[in-house]
């Protein structure tokens, strides 16, 4: 796995911890929604130690106020048809107003990821076999768009309009 | 029309590039099949039983000379010298190769087209009214709004990837022209209490395997709400349609499932918690647009039109007989709306040759100010057509084979590609199209008005359900055999056709049809069609006439 963010390479300093296995008393952790819904009470990490992953058919709504308790959400692609993190990182962004990272999990596609970024994704686990710097120019095909998203680019009806 | 800006231009050209890289990363081996496959798709290109085929938008159905000669020159460059319209307002090339699609992409794009999500599973082609701005039972012109939605929706980052393919239909007159009941979203200008103009929406109309004829999701919605009202409801199709089954993942399925209310309460609560403001048509923005349909410069009636038209009448029964059925009112004086029949007898339906297409260029220049309309009927609409020329524009068309008569009549059958190119179908259609429109041209005129289509399979691109006559192709043991249903109808009063009995092989076809229409004309009223002589009097007559009595 190579991990992209805010469209580099980057170091994954994050333990993604399976439910079986307990948690680590310290360090940067991500654990599954289900178990944060059962543990949630009892974890007392702050958000720069404590991520979830959120699976592709919960509410991203249901995330709601606990958005703050997170550093890292990570959003899942099961392949190149399921668009559902797309909608649901939308909504982390523009309703929860969540600011750390959104994680792309899963089946990554190269001609995907202008996509998930506009949608507000900021990191993601690209395959071991993607050549990461043709996959980072994925991120720059496109610099005109024709609808609003989640990233702060102009769309094309407001700049015909002299807005931005 | 519209025509494309700065913007626009240069968009385009991201997305050939992008494609052509695509296209680069395929061929060397980068990307398998499988990879590939959704990416192609989204740019229109499948792939058929012998070859790639190339769907073209043509966004509401609007056509240039430029482009109708644009897509003469691929035909004869890239195809194998003819097109094919389709039942959406789009054009399809049958003989393409893979590795000239990016140049075919880069050629349209030359003339401001393109085949963006043309096919997958997301927010295509939104079609329209072939009338619309000339149409004489117009609320308002729905063209612009058909193309605020085009621009939204192209690569619209959160709606590329849905549970299944997504149409839109807007119409804007009493007598629905465009099919609206059966796309998954479809949108009627309409005129509130207060008399503003919004939008009533529909949502869950569809054909296919499971036909629904959409519902009521809004009765009227603000103009300036029209894309935060979509996204919002795109949002809810998103997340919660269903993605484990092809055959269930339409939005129609979700509306059935949730039942329409609950449907309306999930959109409205999606909308409710979205913040609009970005996503506002302003009126602006909605003016901007609308100055590319602005009316162009008509000119005043000649005093002479009606005696041309009358001497030619009682010369002329071909032109006699084409003005009745081809030629509709303008909402101008002076002016006509001519539709060009693409169904000729015994050729494929929707076909048109390069000649014809560069043909169709000129008389659109000679005969109007530069512009024709595709049909979801798979006919070439004239809208602008002065009166006084109608016979020097009939002679024309007739001369090169587009003079058939038969607008709304028997033959003017709608049709699939069939099993003669599909890898979904499992009959053929165009042969029956043929023949059976061949077989009725002869008593088409004391028929009258009659809605016949075919498909090829379950699929329905042929719209088979509401054809007042319905013909299915289905696959008996590896035998071709057809289903025939009566009583669809896709206008304002929608329904789905009820099957009449067990399938018939090919060559009974036309008996079986005869039996339908003798007793649709010994049984109707005045001024009846077929859907409502069938509501009155019920199946059995039909069922009767076809299979006897038992």
């Amino acid at each position: 796995m190579v991990l992209v963010k805010n469209g580099q390479v980057a170091s994954d300093y994050w333990q993604h911890i399976e439910d079986t296995d307990p948690l680590p008393q310290a360090g940067a952790v991500t654990i599954s929604w289900a178990r944060w819904l059962s543990e949630r009470d009892s974890i007392t990490r702050g958000p720069s130690e404590l991520g979830v992953r959120l699976p592709n058919t919960i509410a991203a709504d249901d995330v709601g106020a606990d958005a703050g308790r997170f550093g890292l959400i990570t959003v899942t692609y099961p392949n190149i048809g399921d668009g559902r993190a797309y909608s649901q990182a939308r909504i982390l962004r523009s309703r929860a107003a969540f600011k750390g990272e959104i994680r792309a999990i899963g089946s990554v596609v190269r001609d995907q990821l202008q996509f998930m970024q506009r949608c507000g994704i900021d990191a993601f686990e690209l395959p071991e076999k993607a050549l990461t710097e043709d996959w980072l120019a994925a991120l720059s095909e496109f610099d005109l768009f024709y609808q609003p998203a989640e990233d702060s680019r102009p769309w094309i009806a407001r700049q015909r309009h002299g807005r931005n | 029309m519209y025509r494309y800006d700065e913007f626009d231009r240069r968009f385009l050209e991201e997305r050939v590039a992008q494609y052509r890289d695509q296209v680069r990363r395929r061929l060397i081996g980068q990307l398998t099949e499988e990879e590939f496959r959704p990416l192609r798709l989204r740019n229109g290109l499948y792939l058929q039983l012998h070859a790639y085929m190339y769907r073209i938008a043509i966004p509401y159905g609007t056509l240039s000379p430029a482009q109708l000669r644009m897509l003469a020159y691929i035909a004869r460059k890239y195809d194998r010298g003819y097109g094919h319209f389709t039942t959406r307002q789009n054009i399809q090339f049958n003989w393409i190769k893979l590795e000239e699609s990016p140049d075919i992409m880069a050629d349209l794009a030359s003339v401001e087209m393109h085949s963006i999500q043309t096919s997958g599973n997301c927010i295509r082609n939104t079609t329209s009214d072939p009338f619309a701005g000339v149409a004489d039972d117009e609320i308002e012109d729905p063209r612009p709004y058909c193309e605020i939605i085009r621009q939204w929706s192209t690569l619209h980052p959160e709606f590329s990837w849905l549970p299944r393919k997504f149409k839109i239909a807007v119409s804007a007159s009493a007598k629905d022209r465009a099919a609206v009941h059966v796309h998954d979203i479809g949108l009627y200008l309409v005129r509130n209490a207060a008399g503003e103009v919004g939008f009533q929406v529909l949502v869950g109309g569809g054909l296919g395997r499971t036909p629904i004829m959409a519902k009521v999701l809004r009765d009227f919605l603000p103009k300036q709400d029209l894309l935060s009202y979509l996204e919002a409801a795109l949002r809810v199709y998103n997340e919660y349609g269903r993605r484990d089954n092809i055959y269930k993942a339409r939005i129609k399925i979700l509306v059935q499932a949730l039942g329409i209310d609950k449907m309306r309460d999930a959109v409205e609560a999606e909308w409710s918690k979205m913040d609009h403001e970005p996503l506002d048509l302003t009126k602006e923005t909605i003016a901007g647009i609308y100055k590319h349909f602005a009316p162009p410069a008509y000119g005043k009636p000649e005093r002479d039109d009606d005696a041309v038209i009358n001497t030619a009448i009682a010369a002329d029964k071909k032109f006699s007989r084409w003005l009745k059925h081809n030629v509709a009112n303008h909402k101008q004086p002076g002016y006509s709306i001519a539709t060009v029949s693409l169904k000729p007898p015994g050729k494929p339906p929707g076909d048109i040759t390069a000649d014809q297409l560069d043909l169709l260029a000129e008389l659109s220049e000679r005969h109007g100010f530069g512009e024709v309309r595709v049909t979801h009927e798979q006919n070439v609409v004239f809208p602008d057509v002065r009166r006084g020329d109608l016979v020097a524009f009939y002679a024309s068309l007739a001369s090169s084979g587009l003079g058939t008569a038969n607008i709304g009549l028997a033959s003017d059958i709608i049709a699939c590609p069939g099993l003669d190119y599909c890898s979904l179908a499992n009959a053929r259609s165009i042969p029956i199209a043929e023949r059976l429109g061949e077989h009725l041209a002869a008593r088409e005129e004391e028929i009258g008005p009659m809605k016949i289509k075919i498909s090829g399979c379950i699929n329905a691109c042929g719209h088979h359900h509401v054809g007042h006559i319905g013909i299915l192709g289905v696959d008996k043991n590896g035998e071709e055999f057809y289903q025939i249903t009566v009583g669809g109808s896709a206008d304002e009063l929608s329904a789905v056709g009820i099957i009449v009995g067990r399938a018939v092989p090919s060559d009974e076809v036309n008996g079986a049809v005869d039996k339908l229409l003798d007793v649709y004309l010994a049984q109707r009223d005045d001024g009846e069609d077929l859907p409502a002589t069938f509501r009155r009097i019920g199946m059995e007559p039909f069922k009767e006439a076809v299979y006897g009595t038992r």
